[in-house]
């Protein structure tokens, strides 16, 4: 795995989403009202809504499609649905984000 | 036989209720009430003076209980003699109304200090709506007020200055606040919970002057300090309003002498109520006035009764919101006595029970007070608590064991423990009503039975008694929570919003208690909504509090791209403005153009990173968004009207488009949409629209209340107005009623369902000082809310929407 820098956490507004473009495909990057960071896929295991135009509470976010609610730490659905997202390592040095990008052989996968 | 009343509060209030109940058709009534209104809960003055409530809330009789019941009522009537050899009363308007039995309820009179200056303008008392309208006039310069006196009056008229934006400094003579219901421990407590909330409160204050030429502009105190002010609330105590009876020659002391079947020394004249002295004691509580009421009552139905008034103590409660506070009997320190003390200094905690001969005469309870009732029902039964001596100072649930859950706190009461204290309701009386009569809802209960009819106070313990009685039948979600995160319903959040000035999500979130850090997205919209509404020009907006269509001013689509509609005024178009929507779509290929239902055009498929793009060359052809994603203001339709229609009455395009130039930007609860028909032929749709008009030849008829979506339902009829400008006020001021009221997602049909036709009629078209207000407010927030949001965004607002935040290639991620 390599960590890839992606910016500053304060590119990203409280309690709101940016995207991430990959070859693999959307990721959104969460902050949360207490500054917390998450990565997850940006499609709902729903109907594949954009998670990251969600509202973001707690931990969580909510998908604007269907009000699904998805775990930002886990990414798996939360209450009565079921299905889950893949969560991307993230980490914070400083103000700066780094996702965890599996290698190049995952990539060509 | 003729009764006359003279006055009309809540005790002869409450003998009406209770002689008509027993004895219905037997007395002809009359009523004199000095104030010119009907009968209300005067229990209830400091909510409406903090703005928890309005006066229409606190209304206990209203006109047309009058009317059923075949009762006259003369409003702003004073008495001013009674003539006890010719059976009359006198008012001042010169009414002469014969009696056969007369009942004095006149109440009391606030005491006014006697120092110099007691009677310049802006000086007040604290008894009725007068005062209260007056204080919220004088609340309105947001200036410096001095209330005199820091007993319950004082506190609560303090509280509900302040919650009106006042600098307020309460001046109590004695040591400690509401020296006569609380030890010097709970009333230290009290004056910090009071501080905390900014108002400033001096104690042994003696005021020795009210200064000011003309108007108020200062107290001085007798150590020579004067403290600035414009509005002086003097709450420094009460006394009896018996000098008509004592002119009458009826036997007076502090007040009205009676027995303790409440007749005066003339058997043919009653006295009850704050009036009345009996047995040496006057009161000034709500429950011992109800018992009066009761007695009187009886004794009028039949004079040979023997039921009769028993001295008892009253528990007292503080009703400023967020202060818990009771005290009950008596609890000064003496030899015989002893006292069980618990004090919680982090949770702001204290609870003090006074025994004597192990039963208790006396408790004071501050910060936590869901014990009172079982308190007080121990010291009426005289309860001999050896036993419990140990865990009493825990109350009920620590009783035996292992602590029980409050359900069954309330479950394990004895029948005749007392309720509701205001009315004198105990448990076996509601569980009979409850049982007996079918009811399901608090409402019916209060009807039935006035269990937390007055103060409200123990509304929690009545909807346990009816959870208990009648298991799952019983709904207690009658008011629905906003969301998992409260469980304060919509109307309660709006009002409190209000009511605590809360300005901000996290001010609502804190001080209502929120059980999740930041919400969940339910109630965020919700409350950025409410904010929003109630504090135009002062809160700003929280776009993550927002839906994305909200938030990007776009409709989202199944596969993550927007749709984009600009407004088109009334409907109407241009060569040029569909020229420019054709190049649009031909330059971000655009895959779908649709005509929409409210008469403009939808562009379909929009990737989210084209949007800004797209609003710029729309914005250079004159578009602005249409709102067609917003909780606000949609479309006007319209049809031709006079320009072109050989049936048209009126301009219908004219009065449409300057409806949605004038509205245009507008948040509400829901979404809005409106049609405007230049006749009844109705080819707007008007007639389920939320707000429509119909032209006819002599004015606009104004519909609302329609919906053709998931129900069908054709419009109300507003009303006739004469002129286009009236029509655009009238639905203005419609519009924003709907705004300050309605829950959020709540469209008007369904609002105007829960508030009724007749009432949006009367507030919108019949007072006109109510629809100018409305109008006005609407006015204002404008002033913030139309701002077209395209061209913010165009300008670079939010930008960060719309953009990646990287793009992780194959080069990017190669190291």
């Amino acid at each position: 795995m390599s960590w890839v820098s992606i910016g500053s956490i304060t590119d990203i507004p409280r309690r709101g989403a940016r995207c991430v473009e990959t070859p693999l495909g959307k990721i959104a990057v969460f902050r949360t009202a207490e500054d917390r960071v998450f990565a997850i896929e940006d499609h709902c295991p729903h109907k594949g809504g954009p998670l990251s135009q969600g509202i973001v509470h707690g931990t969580a976010v909510t998908c604007p499609l269907h009000n699904w609610v998805i775990s930002l730490e886990t990414g798996k659905a939360l209450g009565a649905d079921e299905g889950s997202v893949r969560a991307i390592p993230i980490k914070v040095e400083g103000e700066m984000l780094f996702l965890g990008l599996a290698v190049s052989a995952d990539r060509a996968a | 036989m003729k009764l006359v009343i003279i006055g009309n509060g809540m005790a002869p209030g409450r003998m009406l209720e209770h002689l008509l109940e027993s004895a219905p058709g037997r007395y002809d009534v009359t009523i004199f009430n000095a104030e010119p209104r009907v009968n209300y809960d005067r229990i209830m003055l400091s909510p409406v003076l903090s703005g928890e409530k309005n006066y229409e809330q606190i209304i206990i009789h209203g006109d047309g209980w009058y009317i059923k019941n075949g009762i006259t009522l003369y409003k702003g009537h004073k008495i001013v003699a009674i003539d006890r050899e010719a059976k009359t009363v006198t008012s001042d308007h010169g009414v002469v109304q014969p009696y056969d039995k007369l009942v004095i309820a006149t109440g009391s009179v606030p005491f006014i200090l006697p120092v110099p200056g007691n009677t310049l303008a802006g000086v007040l008392s604290y008894r009725d709506l007068d005062d209260v309208n007056a204080m919220l006039l004088a609340a309105q310069s947001r200036a410096k007020a001095v209330v005199i006196g820091g007993g319950l009056l004082g506190l609560e008229a303090a509280a509900g200055l302040e919650a009106q934006g006042m600098d307020v400094t309460v001046l109590h003579l004695m040591p400690t606040l509401m020296e006569r219901q609380l030890d010097p421990a709970a009333g230290y407590l009290l004056q910090r919970a009071i501080e905390d909330r900014g108002i400033k409160v001096i104690c042994k204050a003696n005021t020795k002057a009210i200064l000011g030429e003309k108007k108020v502009e200062g107290v001085e105190l007798g150590d020579g300090r004067i403290i600035p002010a414009t509005l002086v609330v003097m709450a420094a105590g009460i006394k009896p309003n018996a000098g008509l009876a004592k002119e009458a020659g009826l036997a007076t002391n502090r007040g009205i002498v009676v027995d303790n079947g409440m007749h005066t020394s003339d058997p043919d004249i009653y006295a009850l109520g704050e009036c009345a002295e009996v047995g040496g004691h006057v009161y000034g509580l709500v429950a011992p006035l109800y018992e009066m009421a009761r007695v009187a009552a009886e004794h009028l139905v039949d004079e040979a009764s023997t039921a009769a008034f028993v001295h008892s103590d009253t528990p007292t409660k503080l009703k400023v919101t967020g202060i818990e506070l009771f005290s009950l009997g008596d609890f000064a320190d003496g030899e015989d006595r002893h006292e069980i003390v618990l004090r919680d200094a982090s949770a702001g905690i204290y609870k003090r029970v006074v025994l004597k001969d192990n039963r208790i005469i006396g408790t004071v309870l501050y910060g936590e007070t869901a014990d009172g009732a079982w308190f007080n029902d121990l010291k009426k039964r005289q309860v001999d608590i050896t036993d419990m001596r140990d865990t009493l100072i825990f109350g009920q649930a620590y009783q035996g064991g292992a602590p029980l859950d409050p359900m069954a706190a309330v479950a394990a009461l004895p029948d005749d423990a007392e309720i509701c204290g205001c009315n004198g309701v105990c448990k076996g009386k509601i569980v009979g009503a409850i049982q007996e009569k079918n009811l399901t809802s608090l409402d019916d209960v209060r009807a039935h039975t006035k269990a937390s009819a007055s103060c409200g106070s123990c509304t929690g313990l009545v909807e346990q008694l009816m959870s208990i009685t009648l298991g799952d039948a019983y709904n207690p979600a009658a008011v629905q929570p906003m969301c998992g995160c409260t469980t304060f319903g919509h109307d309660d959040v709006r009002r409190l919003i209000k009511a605590k000035s809360l300005k901000n999500i996290y001010a609502v979130m804190q001080e209502l208690e929120w059980t999740t850090s930041c919400g969940c997205a339910k109630c965020r919209p919700a409350l950025n909504y409410y904010l929003i509404c109630d504090w135009p020009g002062e809160y700003a907006d929280d776009y993550q509090s927002r839906f994305i269509n909200e938030r990007v001013h776009a409709n989202i689509q199944k596969d993550g791209t927007y749709s984009v509609v600009p407004r088109m005024w009334g409907g109407v178009t241009s060569a040029k403005e569909l020229r420019a929507i054709a190049d649009v779509v031909d330059k971000f290929n655009i895959p779908t153009v649709k005509v929409t239902g409210g008469q403009r055009i939808d562009m379909l498929g929009i990737r989210k990173e084209d949007l800004p793009a797209v609003w710029a060359d729309l914005g250079k052809a004159g578009f602005v968004s249409g709102h067609a994603y917003a909780k606000g203001l949609r479309t006007v339709k319209t049809c031709v009207g006079t320009d072109w229609c050989r049936f048209g009455t009126q301009d219908s395009t004219g009065l449409g488009i300057r409806i949605e130039k004038f509205m245009w930007g507008s948040w509400t609860p829901a979404k809005v949409k409106m049609a405007v028909s230049g006749c009844p032929r109705n080819c707007a749709e008007a007639t389920c629209k939320d707000v429509g008009v119909i032209c006819v030849d002599s004015g606009y008829e104004i519909h609302f209340a329609g919906a053709a979506g998931l129900d069908i339902k054709g419009t109300e009829v507003l009303g006739l107005v004469k002129t286009e400008d009236e029509a655009l006020e009238v639905i203005v001021a419609l519009v924003q009623m709907y705004r300050e009221q309605a829950r959020y997602l709540e469209r008007i049909y369904k609002w105007a369902k829960r508030v009724t036709i007749d009432e949006v009629r009367r507030q919108i078209l019949d007072d006109l000082d109510k629809r100018n207000g409305y109008y006005d407010r609407f006015v204002y927030s404008q002033k913030f809310a139309q701002v077209d949001p395209w061209s913010e965004r165009v300008s670079g607002l939010h930008k960060h929407e719309f953009r990646p935040m990287a793009t992780i290639g194959t080069a990017d991620a190669a190291e």
